[in-house]
C-alpha cells in the first residue's frame, strides 16, 4: 500500500515537472525514433541533427525569442512503442515533432498527434500512403516518397523518351515490384498502357526467354524495377539480341557496380537516383557542424533529411510568429526554407517540393545526370 | 513460329546447362546413393577459376579461342580436384554411417564452400569476359540463337555423347556400372570401389565446371551464390529424369529448360518456377522413379 502511494506521488511529481517546461514559454522539439535496438543506426543521426540545429538556433537568439528544448523518445521503430512515445511527448508539452523514423511507427503515432493538433515531420518515412491517403494533414516529410521515383520514371518515359508501348519488368521483390507498380500507375494516368508487366526470378540462370517475350510484344522501351545483377543480365541479353530500345530503371541500378559488370551493354541505360545535394550551401554547413561536434565520424543515415526537417519546423514557427498549429502548417506550405536537401516548401499533401530524384544515363562508363 | 523457335532454343540453352550439372548429381547418386548438395558449388568454383584464368591470359594477350580452351581446362582440373577432395574428406569417412549423415555433411560442405569463396573473393557480382566471340554464321537466325547459345548446346551434346560412350565402352565405365548395380559384388570381383567413386566425383565435377565457364561467359557475370540456384534446378532436373540414370539427367535438364522457357514465353515469367516444380510433382506422382529411372526391386 505504501509503495503504491509512493509511486503515485513520484508520478505526480514527474507530471508537474514536465508541465513546467510547457508553461515556461519554451519551444519543445520532440524527437521520437529508433534510438536503441537493431534500427538505432537509422534513428540516432536524427538526434544528432536535431541537437546541432537547436544549438545553433539557440545561440542565435532562439525562435521568436524563446529557447528551444529537445525531448527525445525511443520507439525502436515499433508501432506499439511509437504510440507510447507519442503520449510521452504530449505530456512533455512538445510544440512540434521531428520523427518518427520508420513508416510503420509513424503511421501508428500520427493519429495521436493529429488529435492534439501537432505537426509531425519525418526525415525518413517513405511509405507513399502517409501523404497520398490524405488521412494525416499534420504530416510532412523531407524525403521523397517511394512513389516519387515511379512518378519521375513515368514522366521521363512518356515525355523525354516518348514511349508509347513500354514493357515493365520487375524482380518480384517489395522494392522492385513497388517501383514497377507505381510507374505503371503513373503511366496509365498519362494514357500509356504497358504491353507487358512481369516479374522475373532473381538469380535465375538466364533471362533470354523473357527478353524474347519483350521483343515479341513489340515494346518500344523497357522499364525495370529491381537491383543491378538482374538489370545487368537483362540489358546484356537485350543488346546481344540487337534490341536497341531504351532501358530505364531505378536507384537499385544506379550504382557503379552495374556499369562494371555490364560493360559495354550498360551504355545508354537510364536510371533514376536521389538528387545530388552536395552542391547545396546548407549541405556543407550541416556537414561541418557534424564534423566539429563528432571528430572523425561521418554523419549517419538520414542526417541531412533530419537536419532539413528540424530547420524547416523551427523556421516555420519563427515565420508564423506563433506556435499555433494552423499558422505553422500555413508557414510550412507557403514559406521556402534553405536546407541541406535544397530550397524547400511543402505541398498540400505534406511532401517536400524540390526534394527528390533525378534521371541519370550511362555515358562513357559514368552515370551522368540527364537535364 | 519464329517466336516458338526462339523460346525453343532459349530453353535448349538453359536445359543444356542444367543437364551438364545434373549429370554430376545423378552419377554420384547412382553409385553411392548420396545427393551431393555441394555440387552446385563446384559449378560456381569452376566459373570463378575460369574468370581468374581468363583474366590472367587476356592480360598476356592470348587469342580469344585459346583463352576459352585454356580457361575451361583450368576450371575442369581445379573443379575436379575439388570434387575429389570433397569426397575424400566429407563423404568417405561417413561411408558406413546412416544415410542422413553424409547428406548433412553435403549441405555443410555446400555452405562452407559458398562462404569460403565469398570471403576469399568478394560478395559482389563480378563481370565475366565474353570469352566466346560473336560469329555470324547464322545471319538470319541471330535473334533465335547466338554464338554462345550455339556453343553451349554443341558442347553439352558432345559431352553427353562422350560420357555415354565412356560409360558403355571403357574399363572404368564398366566398373562404374558394376558398382552402381551392386557395390559388394563389384568389390568381390576385384573392382577398386573407392577408385570408382573418386572417378565419379571427378567426372561429375569436370562437367559442372564446363557448365560454369560456359554459362558465365554467356550471361557475363558471376558471384559466390550462383551455384545455389543452378544446383537446385539441376537437382530437380536429375530427379525429373530419374535420379541415378545418365540419359535421364540429360532428358530432365532439357525438359526443365523448355518448361521454364515456354512458360515464360506463353504464360508469364512470374510463374516460371511454379510450372517447373509443378511438373516435378506431377511426374513424381505418376512415375515416382522419374522419367527414365528404374524402380528399385524390392525382394520380399
Amino acid at each position: 500500500m505504501k509503495r503504491s502511494l509512493l509511486v503515485l506521488l513520484v508520478a505526480a511529481m514527474m507530471t508537474i515537472g514536465s508541465f513546467g517546461s510547457a508553461i515556461a514559454g519554451k519551444i519543445v522539439l520532440g524527437v521520437p525514433g529508433a534510438h536503441s535496438g537493431d534500427l538505432a543506426a537509422y534513428g540516432l543521426p536524427t538526434v544528432d541533427a536535431a541537437k546541432l540545429v537547436v544549438k545553433s538556433i539557440n545561440e542565435s537568439g532562439g525562435v521568436n525569442g524563446m529557447q528551444v528544448e529537445l525531448s527525445t523518445q525511443d520507439d525502436q521503430c515499433k508501432p506499439e512503442f511509437a504510440t507510447n512515445a507519442a503520449m510521452k511527448l504530449l505530456s512533455d508539452g512538445v510544440t512540434v515533432v521531428l520523427g518518427h523514423i520508420c513508416s510503420g511507427a509513424t503511421k501508428a503515432a500520427l493519429p495521436i498527434y493529429k488529435d492534439s493538433n501537432l505537426v509531425c515531420m519525418s526525415p525518413s518515412a517513405t511509405s507513399p500512403s502517409l501523404t497520398l491517403s490524405g488521412d494525416y494533414p499534420n504530416f510532412f516529410r523531407t524525403i521523397a516518397s517511394d512513389d516519387a521515383q515511379g512518378a519521375l520514371a513515368a514522366m521521363f518515359a512518356a515525355e523525354k523518351l516518348g514511349l508509347k508501348k513500354p514493357a515493365i519488368i520487375h524482380d518480384k521483390g517489395d522494392y522492385g515490384k513497388g517501383f514497377a507498380e507505381w510507374t505503371q500507375k503513373y503511366l496509365e494516368e498519362k494514357g500509356i498502357k504497358a504491353v507487358l508487366f512481369e516479374g522475373v526470378t532473381p538469380g535465375a540462370v538466364d533471362y533470354s526467354a523473357v527478353v524474347q517475350k519483350v521483343k515479341a510484344s513489340g515494346a518500344d522501351g523497357v522499364i525495370f524495377g529491381g537491383y543491378h545483377p538482374e538489370a545487368s543480365k537483362i540489358v546484356s541479353q537485350m543488346r546481344k539480341k540487337k534490341m536497341t530500345i531504351p532501358f530505364l530503371s531505378d536507384d537499385g541500378v544506379k550504382a557503379k557496380t552495374f556499369i562494371d559488370i555490364t560493360g559495354k551493354a550498360a551504355e545508354g541505360v537510364y536510371a533514376t537516383g536521389p538528387q545530388d545535394i552536395t552542391a547545396n550551401p546548407m549541405y556543407k554547413v550541416a556537414l561541418d557542424q557534424f564534423k566539429a561536434a563528432n571528430a572523425g565520424k561521418e554523419p549517419g543515415a538520414f542526417y541531412f533529411e533530419a537536419y532539413s526537417a528540424a530547420l524547416a519546423l523551427l523556421k516555420a514557427i519563427d515565420y508564423a510568429k506563433s506556435t499555433d498549429y494552423d499558422k505553422i502548417v500555413e508557414a510550412l506550405r507557403t514559406h521556402e526554407v534553405e536546407t541541406p536537401v535544397g530550397k524547400i516548401k511543402f505541398d498540400a499533401k505534406g511532401d517536400a517540393i524540390g526534394v527528390g530524384f533525378s534521371v541519370y544515363q550511362v555515358q562513357n562508363g559514368e552515370y551522368v545526370e540527364v537535364k | 513460329m519464329e517466336y516458338f523457335l526462339e523460346l525453343f532454343f532459349s530453353g535448349l540453352t538453359r536445359g543444356s546447362i542444367y543437364a551438364l550439372i545434373a549429370l554430376g548429381y545423378t552419377m554420384v547418386y547412382g553409385i553411392i546413393e548420396l545427393i551431393n548438395f555441394a555440387h552446385g558449388e563446384i559449378y560456381m568454383i569452376g566459373a570463378f577459376v575460369g574468370l581468374v584464368v581468363a583474366g590472367v591470359l587476356s592480360s598476356f594477350g592470348f587469342p580469344a579461342a585459346s583463352i576459352v580452351i585454356l580457361a575451361t581446362i583450368a576450371a575442369v582440373i581445379y573443379a575436379a580436384s575439388y570434387g575429389y577432395t570433397i569426397e575424400k574428406i566429407a563423404y568417405r569417412p561417413l561411408r558406413g554411417a546412416p544415410r542422413l549423415s553424409p547428406l548433412i555433411s553435403a549441405i555443410g560442405m555446400s555452405i562452407f564452400l559458398q562462404n569460403y569463396v565469398m570471403l576469399s573473393q568478394t560478395s559482389d557480382f563480378l563481370s565475366f569476359p565474353s570469352l566466346i566471340p560473336e560469329f555470324g554464321f547464322l545471319k538470319n537466325y541471330e535473334s533465335m540463337i547466338g554464338s554462345t547459345d550455339f556453343l553451349i548446346i554443341a558442347v553439352a551434346a558432345i559431352v553427353m555423347v562422350g560420357l555415354n560412350l565412356f560409360i558403355k565402352f571403357t574399363r572404368m565405365g564398366k566398373a562404374m556400372r558394376a558398382t552402381a548395380q551392386n557395390r559388394k559384388m563389384a568389390m568381390l570381383v576385384g573392382i577398386n570401389v573407392d577408385q570408382v567413386i573418386s572417378a565419379t566425383f571427378v567426372i561429375g565435377s569436370a562437367l559442372a565446371a564446363i557448365g560454369g565457364v560456359l554459362i558465365a561467359s554467356h550471361i557475363g557475370q558471376i558471384n559466390f551464390f550462383i551455384g545455389f540456384i543452378a544446383g537446385i534446378k539441376a537437382f530437380t532436373a536429375a530427379v525429373l529424369g530419374g535420379i541415378g540414370s545418365v540419359p535421364g539427367a540429360m532428358l530432365g535438364g532439357l525438359i526443365l529448360g523448355w518448361t521454364e522457357s515456354f512458360c515464360t514465353g506463353y504464360v508469364s515469367s512470374d510463374y516460371e518456377d511454379v510450372f517447373a516444380f509443378a511438373l516435378l510433382v506431377l511426374i513424381l506422382i505418376f512415375r515416382p522413379s522419374g522419367l527414365l529411372g528404374k524402380a528399385p526391386i524390392q525382394k520380399v
